[in-house]
């Protein structure tokens, strides 16, 4: 039992980490990586575009993909050191993960190869951005009640409806949409999997404000929106499939959110915030408190330590490698709400004059919305339970009949 | 990144499992339970003649010369057998106690007949309810003779041998003491686990030795705890998978209006937050393994979280099992309670998880004054 890297691993670690040096300034101590600014920033979206050129330019983008679509056909723990290694430097935010995580591999498994020489490449670039046109506002953990429509018109389909939660829609050049081709089908069968121009007309993007006053995400508009038939992902009314593909790299996409305070920020706030002229860390309650803290918080790290030796040995990890939203998530709220119990009543204030700087205020009001998206705490828990410890399924009133029969609630 | 056991590791593990599936089924723990013995003196012999006892024993002192992570392997197996045995106090307290800190005389003396299964031993520390801290034991020695009461003590009834926390002057150290002398008295009390006894002991001007010939002090007895908590922790983490194990079984296959329980979202949840719990366990012990295999710095740190990660999680696996039994699992006959008790005994061998909270908060504050 060790932490360190093979031989070969070693190697790779280092040629990584030299290019990076090369080509990046490393982070300071404590600094914390650019997280997304949660508002449309051309700015910041050239900067982003233009670091990842620079990777893939040198080899460095998408490493686990295939070389014909410009990948290095890497290993799955070679991913994992570069990521390890690159969250070492200053680098722009990584607008590009939905469609590299979650998009280009459903495309690699369910696309045309036209489809495939077409999209990768530019995808692996970040010439061209893309967003996840999944979620709607009846249907978020209910993916495949979605209502968006997709009709037949010669060799172009008309898709009318909404979707919602749609991050980064602002900079896309390309949507990953699900749509209901066949009411009359029960739910998961009659859906179809397309691939829509973001600027096509019909298109209307709405940010959403967030509780935080942020603004991550988007409501998107479609009005007899045009897609060409050979942008469709899959067979017609095949399209859950490919859905699930793309679900299945969403829970790997989507960890706890890297960025945001940690426990040894808690730590340090314990031994500066003053209770009763003391350090609040000499206080025997707090101190249980923080022990909770740090054992889940390492329990989640010496998980993912577990995850990446399996992926060292070049097996597929274990369930185990399904905790970490679970499990991060919540203890990223539980861990705010207990900062700001140690700041007193400073807790209330939310700007600047707040202890350093309002971290743990922000991390208050950001935490819900880890907890719901890429998959709500209960539905992992669902997930959980049947996929990994075999029990039975949902009972669903909804099964076996067309989905223009299914019961919905009252059209507010 | 190689944070596993080997595939060594993991061929014993199947090895220690088959082989505790025919010697210690849970009707054993129950027999012992069930009857005046402390222990079952079958199984213990068994275990003896597996070699489990020396897994960690240098060869050199008539052991395995094998390492903690195989100890550690069969001490998670032991846990979910619920094993009836007095082998945790006397591997993972006493026999690691000798090897860190006794004298080559007492390790020559002593390890061999451990390893053999010849002696039970045990440590004796507390002095009667509620938690002693740093505070000086009453129990003392003086020219070579140790005088005092510790209660309770694991496996004191049945123990030919304990290390006993005493004081001479200001100073605190183990005293080995053989425990057939005359002068020690051995009164048996009810355990809360009846599979696993405890006992009070009195000595009076009892002959004995300091562990590494003088008194040694707090911070090792501090770290014998804390090897022994890594160990125990992997005890509690098999206990807590094993009635996992039979808890989602029963699920499946008990039904209540007309579908199997296992399928209402109240239980699915709560499986999957007790299956979130043990995988974190896990990956925790799997820390402490690793640090006391390795003598790392990080050892008082990982035995803190190895320890108040397993105690907290064999605590909800027990209080679920039954739960989750419902009536049944309230009954005598169910095995429920086995595991509900074992998971309370082995809370409050090494000292409640709220010790062990202050102490990682303790050695968290110790390590950063050290690096600043």
């Amino acid at each position: 039992m060790d932490f360190n890297d093979t031989p070969e691993e070693a190697a790779f670690r280092a040629e990584a980490r030299a290019w990076l040096e090369a080509n990046a300034e490393p982070l300071a101590p404590g600094e914390q990586p650019a997280g997304l600014e949660g508002r449309f920033d051309p700015d910041m979206v050239r900067k982003a575009q233009e670091w990842q050129r620079k990777k893939a330019d040198a080899g460095w983008a998408c490493i686990t993909w295939p070389k014909e679509y410009g990948g290095r056909g890497a290993t799955p723990i070679q991913a994992v050191i570069w990521s390890q290694e690159e969250a070492r430097f200053k680098t722009p935010p990584n607008i590009f993960a939905i469609g590299q995580g979650m998009l280009g591999p459903t495309i690699m498994v369910h696309g045309t190869e036209e489809q495939k020489r077409r999209y990768l490449p530019p995808m692996l670039r970040g010439d061209e951005i893309w967003c996840q046109l999944f979620s709607e506002p009846a249907a978020g953990s209910d993916l495949a009640g979605l209502r968006t429509t997709a009709v037949r018109d010669g060799d172009d389909w008309i898709i009318n409806g909404q979707k919602i939660w749609t991050t980064g829609a602002q900079y896309s050049k390309w949507g990953m949409i699900v749509t209901r081709t066949d009411p009359n089908a029960e739910k998961h069968r009659g859906i179809t999997y397309f691939i829509v121009d973001m600027q096509s007309p019909g298109i209307e993007i709405r940010p959403i404000k967030q509780m935080n006053g942020m603004s991550s995400f988007n409501e998107v508009f479609f009005t007899d929106v045009r897609v060409p038939d050979k942008n469709r992902v899959g067979d017609v009314n095949d399209g859950w499939r490919c859905a699930l593909t793309t679900l299945m790299n969403e829970r790997h996409a989507i960890g706890a959110g890297s960025g945001g305070p940690e426990f040894r920020d808690l730590f340090r706030l314990a031994r500066t915030m003053s209770w009763n002229g003391k350090p609040a860390l000499q206080d025997a309650g707090v101190r249980q408190r923080l022990a909770d803290f740090y054992v889940r918080a390492k329990g989640l790290q010496y998980t993912s330590y577990r995850v990446q030796t399996a992926l060292s040995r070049g097996q597929t990890p274990g369930p185990e490698s399904s905790i970490g939203k679970l499990v991060g998530a919540p203890l990223r709220q539980n861990m705010a709400a207990f900062a700001l119990e140690l700041e007193g009543a400073a807790a209330m204030v939310l700007d600047r004059a707040a202890p350093e700087d309002a971290l743990w205020q922000l991390a208050y009001l950001g935490s819900p919305g880890l907890r719901l998206a890429g998959g709500t705490d209960e539905i992992l828990r669902n997930i959980i339970a049947e996929r990994v410890l075999g029990l039975p399924p949902e009972i669903r009133v909804d099964k076996g009949i067309p989905f223009k029969d299914v019961p919905t609630g009252p059209r507010l | 990144m190689n944070f596993d056991f080997s595939d060594d590791q993991k061929l014993l593990r199947e090895n220690v499992r088959s082989f505790l599936a025919k010697e210690a089924p849970l009707t054993l723990c129950r027999q012992v339970l069930e009857t005046d013995s402390s222990y079952s003196a079958s199984l213990w012999q068994a275990v003896a003649g597996q070699g489990w006892l020396g897994t960690a024993i240098p060869e050199s002192y008539g052991g395995a010369g094998f390492g903690r992570l195989e100890l550690a392997v069969i001490a998670e197996e032991l846990g979910r057998v619920l094993a009836p045995v007095p082998f945790g106090p006397t591997v993972y307290l006493a026999a690691e106690a000798l090897l860190v800190a006794g004298t080559e005389e007492q390790k020559q003396q002593y390890l061999p007949e451990l390893g053999r299964g010849g002696l039970i031993a045990t440590l004796a520390h507390s002095e009667g309810p509620g938690e002693s801290g740093e505070r000086l034991p009453k129990t003392s020695m003086r020219s070579g003779k140790l005088t005092g009461e510790k209660t309770p003590v694991a496996d004191g009834n049945i123990a030919d041998l304990a290390l006993v926390t005493a004081k001479s002057g200001r100073e605190v150290g183990l005293a080995i003491v053989d425990l057939r002398q005359p002068g020690v008295t051995r009164v048996p009390l009810q355990s809360l686990d009846p599979s696993r006894s405890v006992a009070t002991l009195r000595f009076e001007r009892v002959p004995a030795t300091w562990l590494g010939g003088q008194p040694c002090g707090w911070n090792t007895i501090h770290h014998i705890f804390d090897r022994a908590a890594v160990l125990f922790a992997f005890e509690q983490l098999g206990g807590a998978q094993r009635a996992f194990e039979i808890t989602r079984e029963y699920t499946l296959n008990r039904y209540a209006f007309g579908r199997p329980i296992g399928s209402f979202q109240a239980l699915k949840h709560r499986l999957a937050d007790w299956y979130v719990e043990l995988e974190l366990t896990r990956s925790n012990c799997y820390y402490g393994a690793w640090a006391l295999s390795n003598e790392a710095p990080e050892l008082a740190v990982a035995a803190c979280g190895a320890r108040v990660s397993a105690t907290n999680t064999f605590e909800l696996a027990s209080k679920e099992m039954i739960q989750m039994h419902g009536g049944m699992g309230f009954t005598w006959e169910h095995d429920a309670h086995l595991f509900y008790r074992r998971a309370r005994y082995l809370a409050a061998i090494l000292g409640p998880a709220p010790v062990w909270r202050e102490r990682l908060i303790a050695c968290l504050e110790a390590r950063e004054a050290a690096s600043s």
